[in-house]
């Protein structure tokens, strides 16, 4: 049921991503942003990772996008004109994305490891919040606090930067 | 059967789509949007790689998913301040095309 499951919501979230890329309108590619967001933590959740999918729907599909949707109604941007289309540029962009893929392509097929499939966790495994907790409170206390500072420092500098006047 | 090798494909064509959303848009919001689409991408591996990790005990390696948590947080961080930045240069230069902005070109 999963491997179902791992289609619908990869193609899902590709396609959607795909679209953030092509269409021109940037409120447009935002909603498919925030529809590639959803169907991401519908991946973490078929890889059983409960905690992160929750928080990726919370922190990424809530927060961020609302942040994004409303800095673009704020700038009142339209839709993009179409420009000059600059050739060398599309063939360069294009050369790397295909030298990419299949680069891609080799290195998970030569992976030996990648062509096992998942193994089975223990029954009764305590809920992954408690294991991701633990983790968090225990071994990586000090970055947990570091991060913590981050978040402040970077609430500063927002405010500092949307003054009216930067000195 | 679901293998490793299926998530991170699929992880490197997010990752392809996001660079591709950086190298070909010129709105510089929809770049952000393509830088995001990468740091998910880097999350979907790494959560795919502590399913991977579940060997001795029949549990996840919950240290591959409090990265991810770490990364999440820091990218939340990081869209506040860029947006802040954007915002500051588009009421400076009216403009949110990349290559209207260009003062700090050779």
């Amino acid at each position: 049921m999963f491997t179902i499951l791992f289609w619908i919501l990869s193609l899902l979230m590709l396609g959607s991503a795909v679209a953030v890329v092509l269409l021109r309108d940037p409120v447009s590619s935002a909603m498919c942003l925030v529809l590639s967001f959803l169907a991401l933590a519908g991946l973490y959740i078929t890889l059983d990772a409960f905690f992160i999918g929750i928080i990726q729907i919370l922190v990424y599909a809530g927060a961020v996008m609302v942040l994004f949707l409303f800095i673009i109604m704020l700038l009142d941007l339209k839709a993009e004109v179409r420009r000059k289309f600059n050739l060398a540029a599309l063939a360069g962009g294009s050369l790397v994305l295909g030298g990419f893929a299949i680069l891609l392509t080799q290195v998970v097929k030569s992976l030996p490891s990648a062509a096992y499939p998942f193994p089975a966790l223990a029954p009764g495994v305590p809920s992954d919040a408690v294991g991701v907790g633990t983790a968090l409170f225990s071994g990586f206390n000090l970055p947990l606090q570091i991060i913590g500072v981050l978040l402040l420092v970077s609430t500063v500098g927002v405010v500092v930067l949307s003054r009216r006047t930067l000195r | 059967m679901l293998t490793l090798g299926h998530y991170l494909l699929v992880s490197g064509l997010l990752f392809a789509t996001g660079l591709g959303g950086v190298l070909l848009r010129r709105n510089i919001i929809v770049i952000f949007m393509g830088l995001e689409l990468m740091l998910n991408a880097a999350n979907l591996s790494l959560v795919a790689f502590a399913r991977h990790g579940a060997v001795s005990a029949g549990l996840p390696d919950y240290n591959a998913q409090v990265l991810v948590f770490f990364i999440i947080t820091v990218a939340a961080a990081e869209v506040a301040v860029g947006l802040a930045i954007i915002v500051a240069l588009y009421r400076q230069r009216q403009t949110a095309h990349v290559e209207d902005l260009n003062q700090l070109k050779f």
